[in-house]
């Protein structure tokens, strides 16, 4: 189906969203949609899908002009929505999920619903089971039965808002395919991202955003350089590599064993140097998580010595570890790094090392205030943090740092970030290693962790590489570790001996 | 004990299961939508006197479990607009609605206190009562009992095999993404609070018409009943089979510390009548113990098949409340 969108504006109170947008996405074809966070993307893709109307403006599909005043008006008109979050049930059956929400008789007619599932999933290559539960898959299962969910109620256009983020490299390749599947059947695809890498290998036309103005359009051979510059209205560099020169040990790992009920990570040994950027790489859930929580005291160990700065930590609590500077950063910013419904001047008094009994709230503010604009967050120290976004809140957290630091602990540190929120970030973080701190940090982003890795350690179902050497490693090569192959198969040979939790 | 008496005291059980019931199968109901009416125990109490002054005036007993469901169906009302329209805590109006209507109850009960009046009469079901220990224990009941054993399974049915059903626990899962699926989530959890609301009311009338005739204020030992259902609501894990079997088993075990009172005289009254409320609680616990980190840990050193055989038993028994619950919602 072809979609137009003429003329659209949208504001929030000061907030100018949508400003002017014209963009017209041919059946069949792909359409990039690319700005960094706030740009508008995801206003624009809203109001096309029902959430937001526009102040002005008109959507015609096929040429006729649609009024469409919400969610389901929008798939009523055959446009679907993908949420970066997929807005699905999780405690739910797969199939129950599947047919919440389809019009139909008042028995659920849950037979003829799992057949058409079944041809569908085929059609895709998906293999979803549907009589499994919703929370029991993965971010890109989700993010498949949802397509699967969507086509079933007759969408021709499909609006998928930042799918790759928090999904692995195979998820990803099996999404592409689908995309380009659903664009040969001549659906309309809108693909949001801010992931130049994503947009260039896939879409067959590129829009950018940048303050809600559409900037401009771009179609293929991509010329990066042209979109950073459309997408931040300038060209930025990425920071180069810079070990820290001195030899001291901050952690030594010899033969370190970490279990829990689903994976057996067996003797892993590494000595990190001051400065060092180790890269923790592997599908979600192969252990790297786990083995990363095990440096910082947070997991039970089995087997193993944790020695931090020359002592022996094995065992003691998160608590001891804090007391030897190691700090840990959680994925889930808000979950477990931030305290909802708590502003900033409170999270610095609480992250301050506790003395007296009263708060001294002056000298909160002021240094809640210093650290602010010292770290660049875009907010102020009466701010909660729940109203700040993604990128300010990792910068926040960054912030909170105390500054005697000799081990930092990352998970997905940019995840859902923009370019240049994630280059402010590592620059940070940089900044900080060459004062002599070292970092562990996981990541699914394979370009994150070649870019400002020095060494690379690879997950695999439990197994692990010995640290490989950044500079040495490709994009190819690191994907087919991680996925599995170009391990060696004798163990003990290169890659420390490990086994996988089924059944033993 | 003959097995006779036995299957009279059973069939007991069943029919003093009824109020309950009622009560657990309304809150279940609306707690599903994402509504947590904690007025329970106020509106059973009310319902209870003002379905038997009506019945006491009109002769009609009829008439009497309307104004049940009536009263039920207005507190209910009060919750809805409070926390929908008004967006504010269940928690709070809810807790005070029980105190208000419980107070209201006794204050207005004072004119009909302990009189006579009508009660739904016995009625065997032809047929069925005949056939042997099963029509004795659930076929020579009344009215109000038969429709407490049907609303378990319509209520069921409604839950889990109806599209609006499936819908319904959209809507107290995540709203957000049930109104992206065409629900007018707020209208819905209006319906639902209300519906809910009138069935809980039935259990006030169940009580004072049918299992214990007539209003004695607060000697009718109905005082308590609605935090009762409340807690069954979670037992049961919003499922209204499991919900019904909390509700008879603490029946069961109230009946239990009866009969065995005068069996075992060396044991105190007390324990007896404290007793079904900890073993509710063990239930509960026994219930949920899949969420425990040890147990999923036990259950990787399994073999595989048994492993998974349990897993499946697990996950069955496992019980999370609708993730909306008691959370207003706003379509943006």
């Amino acid at each position: 189906m072809n979609v137009e969108l003429k003329d659209i504006y949208k504001t929030f109170g000061a907030v100018r969203a949508n400003v002017a947008i014209n963009l017209t996405i041919p059946a069949g074809t792909i359409q990039g949609i690319l700005g960094e966070n706030g740009a508008g993307k995801s206003t624009l893709m809203k109001i096309l899908s029902g959430f937001f109307r526009a102040d002005k403006g008109q959507i015609l599909l096929e040429g006729q002009p649609v009024i469409i005043q919400s969610p389901a008006d929008a798939i009523k008109h055959g446009i679907g929505m993908l949420h970066q979050d997929p807005l699905d049930f999780p405690p739910m059956r797969v199939i129950d999920d599947f047919i919440l929400g389809r019009k139909g008789n008042l028995p659920m007619g849950q037979a003829e619903a799992v057949q058409d599932f079944k041809k569908l999933a085929e059609q895709f290559s998906f293999s979803l089971d549907p009589e499994t539960y919703v929370d029991s898959l993965t971010v890109g299962e989700r993010q498949q039965l949802e397509i699967l969910r969507l086509i079933w109620l007759g969408a021709r256009v499909l609006i998928f808002d930042e799918p790759t983020t928090g999904i692995s490299a195979a998820q990803k390749e099996k999404l592409f395919a689908a995309l380009r599947l659903l664009a040969s059947q001549g659906k309309a695809v809108l693909f949001v991202s801010h992931k130049l890498e994503d947009v260039e290998g896939l879409c067959s036309s590129v829009a950018v955003l940048r303050q809600g103005v559409l900037v401009g359009e771009a179609k293929p051979p991509y010329v990066t350089k042209q979109l950073v510059e459309m997408m931040f209205g300038k060209a930025i560099s990425v920071g180069a590599r810079n070990p820290c020169g001195v030899e001291k040990e901050i952690v030594s790992l010899s033969k370190l064993s970490v279990e829990d009920y689903r994976l057996k990570v067996r003797d892993v040994s590494l000595t990190v140097h001051c400065g060092e950027v180790i890269g923790l790489a592997g599908m979600e859930g192969s252990g790297q998580g786990l083995f990363l929580r095990a440096v910082g005291g947070m997991t039970r160990t089995v087997g193993g010595k944790i020695l931090i700065d020359g002592r022996d930590l094995t065992g003691r609590s998160y608590q001891t570890f804090k007391a030897h500077d190691v700090a840990f950063l959680p994925a889930a910013r808000l979950e477990e790094g931030l305290v909802p419904g708590l502003n900033l001047t409170e999270h610095f008094i609480l992250a301050e090392e506790p003395k007296g009994f009263f708060i001294n709230w002056e000298k909160g503010r002021l240094l809640a205030q210093r650290r602010i604009s010292e770290f660049n967050v875009r907010g102020t120290p009466a701010n909660t943090v729940e109203s700040l976004s993604g990128g300010n809140q990792q910068r926040a957290l960054l912030a909170l740092l105390r500054e005697q630091l000799d081990l930092l602990l990352l998970e997905h540190p940019t995840r859902g970030l923009d370019i240049e929120s994630t280059i402010y970030i590592w620059s940070k973080l940089k900044l900080r290693c060459k004062q002599g701190m070292s970092i562990f940090f996981v990541s699914s982003d394979l370009e994150e962790i070649l870019q400002y890795s020095d060494r690379v350690m690879v997950f695999f179902s439990g197994k692990v590489t010995p640290p490989i050497e950044a500079a040495t490693l490709t994009t190819e090569k690191l994907g087919e570790l991680i996925g599995g192959k170009g391990w060696p198969t004798k163990p003990g040979e290169q890659v420390s001996e490990s086994t996988s939790g089924k059944g033993a | 004990m003959e097995l006779n008496t036995l299957l009279v005291g059973l069939a007991g059980v069943l029919a003093a299961a009824a109020p309950v019931l009622f009560a657990v199968i309304g809150e279940t109901i609306t707690e599903r939508a994402g509504i947590i009416n904690l007025s329970l125990n106020g509106t059973v109490l009310l319902a209870a006197m003002g379905g038997f002054t009506i019945a006491y005036k009109t002769g009609s007993v009829p008439l009497g479990f309307l104004a049940g469901m009536l009263i039920g169906a207005i507190v209910a009302l009060v919750i809805a607009f409070s926390s929908i329209t008004l967006k504010q805590s269940q928690v709070a109006v809810g807790f005070v609605l029980a105190l208000a209507c419980r107070d209201l109850a006794y204050f207005l009960g004072v004119p009909v206190l302990n009189q006579s009046g009508p009660r739904l009469p016995g009625w065997s079901i032809p047929v069925l009562k005949d056939i042997p220990v099963i029509g004795t224990l659930f076929f020579k009941q009344d009215l109000i009992t038969y429709l407490s054993y049907l609303i378990i399974f319509l209520a069921w049915l409604w839950i889990f095999h109806t599209r609006p059903g499936l819908m319904l626990r959209g809507i107290g899962e995540r709203p957000a993404a049930a109104f992206v699926r065409g629900a007018n989530v707020n209208r819905m959890r209006y319906i639902y609070t209300i519906i809910g609301g009138a069935i809980a009311g039935l259990a006030g009338p169940a009580y004072s018409l049918s299992v214990k005739a007539g209003w004695m204020g607060t000697q009718s030992g109905l005082d308590g009943i609605g935090w009762i259902a409340l807690s069954i609501t979670i037992f049961g894990g919003w499922n209204p089979l499991r919900a019904a079997f909390g509700a008879y088993l603490f029946a069961f075990l109230q009946w239990l510390g009866l009969v065995l009172q005068s069996k075992l005289p060396g044991i105190p009254t007390q324990v007896l009548q404290v007793a079904p409320f900890p073993l509710m609680i063990l239930t509960l616990l026994l219930v949920n113990i899949s969420d425990a980190e040890w147990v999923s840990r036990m259950l990787a050193a399994m073999p595989e098949r048994t492993r998974r055989a349990l897993m499946k038993l697990l996950r069955a028994l496992r019980a999370s409340p609708p993730a909306s619950l008691g959370v207003p919602f706003e379509s943006e």
